[in-house]
C-alpha cells in the first residue's frame, strides 16, 4: 500500500478524538454523555428568555403621519441637496438620516450645513463612529485587498478633511432612534440593532430572522441602512423591515438615481414607497475630478454600478452586478 | 498502526474564558459527516473516505433544527462535511432549507458535474435567499495543490469551479493558509489570476488559517502547550469568534463550532435549546480563531 492508500483507509472502525485515533464505540460513548439535555419546560424557557424583549429607554419621537428616511450620505452633498428639495415636495413632517456621511465623495464638510439647514435629525454609522474615535479604518471589514485599498483611500480621504468640530458633532450623534408613525413604531439603526457594521441583505435576511430581531425590540418596523442597497419586505407578522438605501451611490443597478425612504400613516397601517432620486451627478463627478478621487469611484457614479467593495455582496445581490 | 492511547482532557475549564452565545445567526450542519472522498492532509477534522467518527445527516433529522433554529432567529444555514454531496439527499436537503433561510454548502468541488449544477442553479434562482457555494483550493497550481488535496484533484477542483460557472452559479474560492505565501497580497492575486484564467468574471475568495487539529497536527505539529486562552485574556468582547453567534449540528447532537466536532466536550446538547449557555474556551483551536480573527462564515 502506498501512502496515499493508507491515508484513505486509515480510519476503519476507528474515531478521531482530538490528536488520537480512538475505537468508534469509544468516542460515540463519550458524545453520549457531554452537554447537557434539558427537559421541554426548560427549552422552552431557555427559548423564551434568548429571544426576550431587550431593554431599550431611546425615547420615542412623534407621532408624524409622514416622514422620510435616507442613508449613507458618503460626501455626496450634490445628493443630499436634490433629497432636501425633494422631501420638501413631499411635504414630510420629518427627515432621519441613518448615518455614513462620509465616504467616496469630495469635500465632506459640505454635508453638514444642508444636514442643519434641512433640519435633519441623524444616527450614528461606522464612519461616524470610526472618525469620532480617531479609528484608522471604516471598520466595514474588509479582506479583499482591492476593496481595503479604496476603502482605505476614501477613509484616509474623509478624515483628513473633516474638521475637529464635526469629528465631535459625530461622535454625539445617538446610536439608534425610536419614531411612531401613525402607531407604528419604528426603530432606526444604522446596520442592524445588534451591531453597527452588520449588513442586512434581502437575500440573507430571512423572514423568522426579521420577527425575532422586532420581538427582542419591540418595533412594529425596522430601518437601517449600510449596505448601500434598498429593499423592503412586509413580515408575515404584518410588521416591516426596511433597507432605507443610500444617497450617496447608485444602487448598484446601472442607473444613476440614488434612493430614500417614505413613510406615510394610513389608518392603522402605513404605506412604504422607496424613492428614486435623481440629482446632478455630473456635478460631483466634476467635483470628484478637481478633489483627484480614483476614477473608479467616478465610474460608479456615472455609470451606477459597484466598481468596489463588491466581496461584501451575497451571491443573489453579486449575481446582478456588472462586476 | 494507529496510536490507541486516551486522548488528553481538555486542561480544566477553570482557567479558560467562556464564550457566551449574543444570538444565534449561524446554524452549521455535518451533513454528511466526517465521510470525504478526499484525505486532504490539512483537514482539521480528519475528514476521510473511512473516517465515521459522524455519520451523514438525514433530511428527516435536520428539519426539526431548521425548525427550531428559525424560531431563535437563525440568519443562514451552512453546510459541510466531509464532502455534502456524499450525503444522497443534499439536493432536497438544501430546497427544504431554503424555505427558512440562505444556505451555503461548503465543497470540494469534485461531485458538481454540469447536471448537478444546472439544478443547483435554478434552485438558487428560484429562490428569494441566497444559495451560495465554497469551493476548496489550496494552491494555485497542481504542484502546489495537489500534495495537500490529493493527486490529480486540481485539475478536477477547476473542472467544478468551472461547471458551477457555467450554469450560473459563482462560487467564493476558500484557499488555507497552508502555504504561508497563499494570504499575502501577491498570493491572493495569484488566485485571482488563476480564476480569470477561467474566464470567470466576477471572482470571490476567502482566506482561511489553518487549525493544527486532526490530520494538520500530523503536517505540521500540534500546538505549543503555551497556545491557549486563559482567562487573563480579555479583549473587549469575543463577539469576532463565530461560537458566539454560531451553532454546529451532527448526527450525535449540537456541537458549539464547526471546528471542534472531533472533541466531545464540543458537544453541548440535543436541541438548540440545551445550546444556549456559554462555553468554556478550552481547546487550542479556540486560541487559532482568536489570534487569527477566524470567522468560518463567507
Amino acid at each position: 500500500m502506498d501512502r496515499d492508500d493508507e491515508k484513505l483507509t486509515a480510519h476503519r472502525g476507528l474515531a478521531t478524538w482530538g490528536e488520537k485515533l480512538v475505537p468508534l464505540g469509544r468516542f460515540h460513548e463519550a458524545t453520549a454523555h457531554a452537554g447537557r439535555v434539558l427537559d421541554g419546560a426548560d427549552r422552552e424557557r431557555e427559548r423564551r428568555a434568548f429571544a426576550a424583549r431587550r431593554p431599550d429607554s431611546t425615547t420615542v419621537e412623534g407621532p408624524y403621519t409622514r416622514v422620510a428616511v435616507f442613508g449613507g450620505v458618503y460626501n455626496n452633498h450634490c445628493a443630499l441637496e436634490a433629497l432636501l428639495q425633494a422631501v420638501r415636495d413631499d411635504a414630510v413632517e420629518a427627515v432621519y438620516c441613518l448615518g455614513d456621511l462620509g465616504g467616496f465623495g469630495p469635500s465632506p464638510e459640505r454635508v453638514r450645513p444642508l444636514l442643519e439647514q434641512g433640519g435633519v435629525l441623524a444616527i450614528q454609522g461606522n464612519y461616524e463612529e470610526s472618525l469620532a474615535a480617531g479609528h484608522d479604518d471604516c471598520n466595514c471589514g474588509y479582506t479583499d485587498p482591492r476593496d481595503n485599498h479604496f476603502a482605505e483611500i476614501s477613509y484616509s480621504y474623509t478624515a483628513a478633511r473633516t474638521s475637529a468640530e464635526f469629528k465631535r458633532w459625530m461622535g454625539d450623534l445617538p446610536p439608534r432612534r425610536r419614531v411612531w408613525v401613525g402607531n407604528r413604531e419604528f426603530l432606526l439603526v444604522h446596520g442592524s440593532p445588534r451591531r453597527v457594521n452588520e449588513f442586512l441583505f434581502a437575500s440573507t435576511s430571512p423572514d423568522p430572522f426579521l420577527e425575532v430581531l422586532l420581538d427582542q425590540e419591540g418595533a412594529d418596523g425596522l430601518l437601517f441602512t449600510h449596505t448601500g442597497l434598498h429593499w423592503h419586505r412586509r413580515l408575515p407578522s404584518g410588521r416591516d423591515a426596511i433597507n432605507a438605501g443610500v444617497i450617496g451611490r447608485p444602487a448598484n443597478d446601472g442607473r444613476t438615481s440614488v434612493w430614500y425612504t417614505l413613510i406615510e400613516a394610513s389608518g392603522d397601517d402605513v404605506s412604504i414607497t422607496l424613492k428614486p432620486l435623481d440629482y446632478d451627478y455630473q456635478k460631483l463627478i466634476i467635483e470628484m475630478r478637481a478633489e483627484e478621487l480614483p476614477e473608479e469611484f467616478i465610474e460608479t457614479i456615472a455609470t451606477g454600478w459597484w466598481t468596489t467593495c463588491l466581496e461584501i455582496l451575497p451571491a443573489k445581490e453579486r449575481a446582478l452586478s456588472r462586476y | 498502526m494507529p496510536d490507541l492511547s486516551p486522548a488528553t482532557p481538555a486542561e480544566a475549564s477553570s482557567t479558560a474564558p467562556w464564550v457566551e452565545l449574543r444570538s444565534l445567526d449561524t446554524l452549521w450542519f455535518q451533513v454528511s459527516g466526517t465521510v470525504c472522498n478526499l484525505a486532504c492532509t490539512h483537514c482539521f477534522v480528519s475528514s476521510s473516505p473511512t473516517n465515521h467518527t459522524h455519520e451523514a445527516l438525514s433530511l428527516a433529522e435536520i428539519v426539526p433544527y431548521l425548525e427550531e433554529g428559525s424560531a431563535l432567529g437563525v440568519k443562514e444555514y451552512y453546510f459541510t462535511g466531509g464532502e455534502p454531496f456524499l450525503n444522497p439527499e443534499m439536493e432536497q436537503i438544501l430546497e427544504k432549507t431554503l424555505e427558512y433561510g440562505p444556505a451555503t454548502v461548503l465543497t470540494n468541488g469534485l461531485l458538481l458535474n454540469p447536471d448537478r449544477c444546472r439544478k443547483l442553479a435554478r434552485m438558487a434562482r428560484d429562490c428569494r435567499y441566497s444559495l451560495d457555494f465554497r469551493v476548496s483550493l489550496d494552491g494555485y497550481s497542481a504542484a502546489t495543490n495537489d500534495p495537500i488535496r490529493g493527486a490529480g484533484t486540481f485539475e478536477r477542483i477547476l473542472a467544478g469551479i468551472s461547471n458551477l460557472f457555467k450554469a450560473g452559479l459563482n462560487p467564493v474560492i476558500t484557499v488555507t493558509e497552508v502555504y504561508d505565501d497563499n494570504g499575502s497580497i501577491e498570493g491572493k492575486t495569484r488566485f485571482f489570476a488563476l480564476l480569470a484564467e477561467l474566464g470567470i468574471e466576477k471572482p470571490r475568495l476567502k482566506m482561511l488559517p489553518v487549525f493544527r487539529i486532526g490530520a494538520e497536527a500530523e503536517r505540521t505539529g500540534a500546538y505549543e502547550s503555551w497556545q491557549r486562552l486563559r482567562t487573563s485574556d480579555k479583549p473587549g468582547s469575543w463577539d469576532h469568534l463565530q461560537c458566539s453567534s454560531c451553532r454546529m449540528v451532527t448526527d450525535q447532537g449540537v456541537w458549539v463550532c464547526p471546528i471542534l466536532v472531533n472533541e466531545p466536550d464540543g458537544k453541548m446538547g440535543a436541541e438548540l435549546a440545551d445550546t444556549l449557555n456559554a462555553f468554556a474556551m478550552t481547546h487550542s483551536a479556540c486560541w487559532t480563531c482568536h489570534v487569527y480573527g477566524v470567522s468560518c462564515k463567507t
